[in-house]
């Protein structure tokens, strides 16, 4: 089985390298344009890891994080926040959130598969 | 010039094969010619819509199947007496720059096969307005037919591009 | 990087550049609400984003400065006050000129880039400045490492995950994993600290690994694979060659993120999800392609979803399906005109059909046509820019109102648009509006208001540009027109005629103003811009109050009412819209003026006549016309002229055909259309063809004509 991704995220140029770099490397990629149809995707795609950018209209990254994990879905799956901040701050509130770790943009190839390597085990 | 790379074959059917086909027509009583490949259509000459101001050359416009297409009067094109347009002319369309173009000539003659070595280089004898319209010159039944060069004749700034 | 990713990227910015205007605009307009706030932070945000991911440095400085701006905003730390915002509006067009700059190569004004800098780190507090720092351990094997130090070292690694590690998905046996590919590893599972079951807390972390790694790799990338576990364990990392740098390192690593310590209450409680004992076994340097499975096909690839259904279509085929729907038409008015011929008793069944295939073609033709109309937005988001930089330039204030934005135009029309209203509003700013101070004294707010309206008038679209300004200054326009020998100087001119001598070619006052209002271009070409896409513009102005531009379009391009005549044995057709009146003349009505002027007398008034033959060349103009038909037009300096043709034969819908391409510009000549019987007729440009005409100082011949009567 590939490694499902899930991205959320509203640039379409950020899911478009997100895209090609997954696809690329051989992930399952998923995308959404926004936290809420992230959340509401989250089941049906059943990913083994999401990505997400934390500013996006209807509901962000760190809403996202909090319904994943809630109650609600009890997700349990690594969740990497795409921040271009590499304030602490930011960091710390997503872990809070409970997020398993950051992908600071811009990223590269190798530096988003690590990162991915890292939380699920797989390089693809 | 058109003329293909030589190949001397001695046999007559690839010969056959190495000639080009015009199509040959007279405009105030010269013989002219045009690669038959140039030509998308001959019609006969029926009135054409006066566009104002235009030049001399320039007869009008006419419907080609829901194109508006330029007319002009090649014999005024070259510098000679203009044409008294009737029902006995033709039109020869041509497609310049992708855009079809009609012109206006007396009567079409016949079409003739060219073997591209026997096409010379225009001698300095014709006027000079003609001339720059002419690529080369050829001797049919020993008449002279010039070469149309399509391109001088209708060249794209006449298109009037906006 | 894939080129049509970037092509993606400023396919987007140009969205979002839309976005963050509209926004702005909103703000500017006393909307404070927070979701336009972030909006615009996110879209601020986004460009910033993408262009990080394409190296462009310049955009991402300036979009992070902005950005930062915004967030101070976002949380309320800065009020959204008329300078801020001006601010903001100024940054938005420069983010949008380093957009540009970046896609299509140029440069910006520096200057310009230094003052919005500037004046955005005005807002930007000190601490804001200290919150970007480079993160330590970031990246991995991909990171530039420091000279890497070829030779083979051996780290002593414990790890003991805190239980807080389990609620953010930190997978244990991942990050092992990810160790084992910098080399050979070894991996002993600590339980001892492990209590007995029965004072087992179920959200408690009682497992610990100690590890040693062999690896070339230095101490940096050992640290980067905990780099998200940081602070959500005890980590120690000790090498055999560097003892000492290790301490220091993993007390900032502390530093950073706090101390580990128990006394945090979980928030949530986090179950238990060790990794079982098999998996905590001694993993000894596993193949990196280990994992990897041979990949199975899937069906269910990244699903398309957008937030609407739409399809997109290159231009050209829509363009080839209008060009087919307007021979379609052709087609039937040529079958109608065939059947009428035909020497048939009853052709009540056949009309009624050929009534149903009419209306069927002018369905498929509105249909067609719709796809192109786009609405008027963009196009007038733009111009709030232009107006600003207008204010800007000329030190006055104004602002731009804009209504009716989604009333949708064909695109070519909003296309070529752009230019003239560019121009109008430049000279609304320049010309129109008044310094602050003379406003404030003139009793009216010291920020002008320019309106930018769009609508649907009967079959026409209305752009309207309103300004509250000072208004044409008429006696300065007629001097100017005097001393350029554009009207005599004894003309008595109406208002109306004065405000319309803007028109004129030769006329700009351009020169003597400013540099704003474009160099030496006057209000001729906005005319003759608006006449090329078969419109007409109107001024209205009334002192002290402000000027009104009306410009009126044709709703489609393709398609225009005509009244089909005859003129010098050629049929042609001229736009209903232009035509007042039309009447059959007689001797009576003719008066001559002069050597060759003639007028036509209308109830009373006396019209000045344009021989329309005579003005397109087919005919000599002799004194002696036949009196036949007279088209009453009004031209769009509000001028009257009777357009003098054989005879009229009907009105009806033609289908336009551009000369573009077929032959130059000719004057009096608007385009062509294919009339029923397959001809081609030349649609008639009545404004062109007056100028055109040998009376064509119609505008002195009526006025002296004026004052012939007066006296």
């Amino acid at each position: 089985m590939k490694t499902k991704v899930l991205a959320i995220d509203d640039s379409r140029t950020i899911r478009n390298l997100l895209a090609a770099t997954l696809e690329e490397a051989g992930f399952d990629y998923h995308c959404a344009v926004d936290g809420r149809e992230g959340v509401d995707m989250y089941s049906d795609v059943a990913p083994d890891v999401v990505i997400t950018d934390i500013n996006m209209p209807n509901l962000d990254g760190f809403g996202v994080i909090e319904e994943l994990r809630g109650n609600g879905i009890n997700s349990k799956v690594p969740i990497l926040v795409l921040t271009t901040e590499s304030a602490p701050e930011m960091k710390a509130r997503a872990r809070d959130a409970g997020a398993t770790g950051w992908i600071t943009k811009p990223f590269d190839d190798q530096s988003l598969i690590f990162a991915l390597k890292r939380v699920t085990g797989a390089a693809a | 010039m058109q003329s293909q790379a030589e190949v001397k074959i001695g046999d007559q059917e690839v010969k056959h094969a190495q000639q080009s086909e015009f199509v040959s027509f007279t405009v105030a009583g010269q013989a002219f010619c045009l690669k038959i490949t140039q030509i998308r259509e001959i019609r006969r000459w029926s009135p054409v819509t006066i566009l104002p101001h235009a030049p001399v050359d320039v007869l009008g416009v006419m419907n080609l199947r829901g194109a508006v297409i330029p007319i002009y009067d090649l014999s005024a094109r070259f510098g000679l007496q203009q044409t008294e347009a009737s029902e006995r002319n033709v039109v020869i369309v041509v497609a310049v720059a992708g855009k079809p173009v009609g012109l206006l000539a007396e009567s079409v003659s016949e079409i003739i096969s060219i073997n591209p070595e026997d096409i010379q280089d225009t001698p300095q004898v014709d006027s000079r307005h003609t001339m720059e319209y002419i690529q080369g010159i050829i001797s049919h039944d020993d008449t002279m037919v010039r070469i149309i060069n399509l391109d001088a004749v209708i060249s794209v700034p006449e298109q009037g591009l906006s | 990087m894939s080129g049509s990713i970037q092509d993606t990227f400023f396919e987007e910015c140009e969205e979002l550049l839309e976005a963050m205007d509209e926004g702005l605009t909103a703000v500017e307009g006393g909307d404070h609400d927070p979701e336009v706030v972030n909006a615009i932070f996110r879209a601020v945000h986004s460009i910033k984003g993408g262009a990080g991911a394409f190296g462009l440095d310049e955009l991402v400085a300036f979009a992070h400065k902005f950005e930062t701006v915004f967030d101070e905003v976002r949380s309320n730390k800065l009020q959204l006050d008329p300078k801020l915002i001006q601010l903001l509006l100024r940054s938005s067009d420069h983010l949008s000129d380093l957009v540009s700059v970046a896609r299509d190569g140029g440069s910006t004004d520096e200057e310009h880039h230094g003052v919005l800098i500037a004046g955005l780190e005005e807002y930007i507090g000190e601490e804001e400045e200290d919150l970007t720092f480079e993160p330590m351990g970031l990246g991995g094997p991909s990171m530039p490492l420091p000279i890497a130090d070829e030779s083979e070292k051996t780290y002593q690694i414990r790890f003991h995950p805190l239980k807080e590690m389990f609620g953010t998905g930190n997978e244990p046996f991942f990050l092992f994993q990810a160790l084992s590919e910098l080399g050979p590893l070894k991996v002993e599972l600590d339980e001892s600290e492990l209590p007995g079951f029965d004072s087992m807390a179920m959200d408690e972390s009682y497992l610990a690994w100690n590890m040693t790694l062999t690896t070339t790799e230095p101490k940096s990338s050992v640290e980067a694979i905990f780099e998200f576990v940081e602070g959500l364990c005890e980590l120690e990392i000790s090498s055999d060659k560097d003892g000492e740098e290790e301490a220091a390192a993993l007390a900032a690593l502390n530093a950073a993120f706090g101390s580990p310590g128990d006394s945090t209450e979980p928030e949530t409680p986090a179950p238990f999800d060790s990794p079982a004992p098999a998996e905590a076994a001694p993993v000894t340097s596993p193949e990196p392609t280990e994992k990897v499975e041979a990949a199975k096909p899937e069906s269910n690839k990244s699903e398309q979803r957008g937030p609407k259904p739409t399809l997109r279509v290159d231009l050209e085929r829509v363009d080839r399906l209008i060009n087919a729907v307007g021979e379609l038409i052709i087609n039937h008015s040529m079958l109608a005109q065939q059947i009428a011929n035909l020497d048939v008793a009853d052709l009540r069944d056949v009309e009624t059909e050929l009534e149903g295939f009419k209306n069927l073609a002018r369905d498929i033709q509105e249909g067609v046509m719709s796809i192109r109309a786009q609405p008027v937005k963009p196009l007038f988001q733009r111009m709030a820019r232009i107006v600003r930089e207008a204010s800007s330039a000329t030190q006055k204030s104004a602002k731009l109102v804009t209504e009716g934005e989604n009333t949708e135009v064909d695109k070519t029309v909003i296309e070529r648009l752009s230019d003239p209203l560019t121009h109008i509003l430049r000279n609304a700013v320049d010309h129109g509006v008044e310094k602050p101070e003379a406003r404030e004294e003139a009793g009216k707010n010291r920020v002008g208001n320019i309106r930018l309206s769009a609508s649907h008038r009967s079959g026409s679209v209305c752009i309207e540009i309103r300004d509250d300004g000072a208004g044409v200054n008429r006696p300065r326009v007629k001097q100017i027109a005097i001393e350029k020998g554009l009207i005599p100087e004894n003309a008595e001119l109406t208002d109306s005629e004065i405000d319309n001598l803007l028109f004129l070619p030769g006329f700009s006052t351009a020169k003597e103003v400013s540099n704003l209002s474009g160099r030496g271009v006057g209000m001729d070409v906005v005319k003759n811009a608006v006449s090329a896409l078969g419109g007409r513009i109107n001024i209205s102005s009334t002192p002290g109050k402000g000027s009104t531009f009306t410009i009126i379009l044709p709703l489609t391009l393709a398609v225009m009412d005509g009244m089909v005549v005859s003129v010098a044995d050629q049929t042609m057709v001229v736009p209903i819209t232009s035509i007042i009146e039309t009447m059959r003349g007689s001797d009576e009505m003719i008066n001559s003026l002069g050597a060759d002027g003639t007028l036509l007398s209308i109830r009373g008034n006396f019209v000045p006549i344009c021989d329309v033959a005579g003005a397109l060349g087919l005919r000599k103009p002799d004194g002696d016309q036949p009196p036949g038909v007279y088209l009453l037009v009004e031209t769009e300096t509000g001028q009257r002229s009777a357009l003098a043709v054989d005879d009229i034969h009907d009105q009806r819908q033609v289908v336009i055909k551009s000369l573009d391409g077929v032959c130059g510009n000719i004057p009096g000549v608007a385009a062509a259309t294919i009339l029923g019987d397959g001809k081609i007729a030349m649609i008639l440009d009545p404004e062109s063809i007056i100028a055109a005409s040998p009376n064509s100082a119609t505008f002195d011949t009526e006025r002296r004509m004026s004052n012939a009567i007066a006296s």
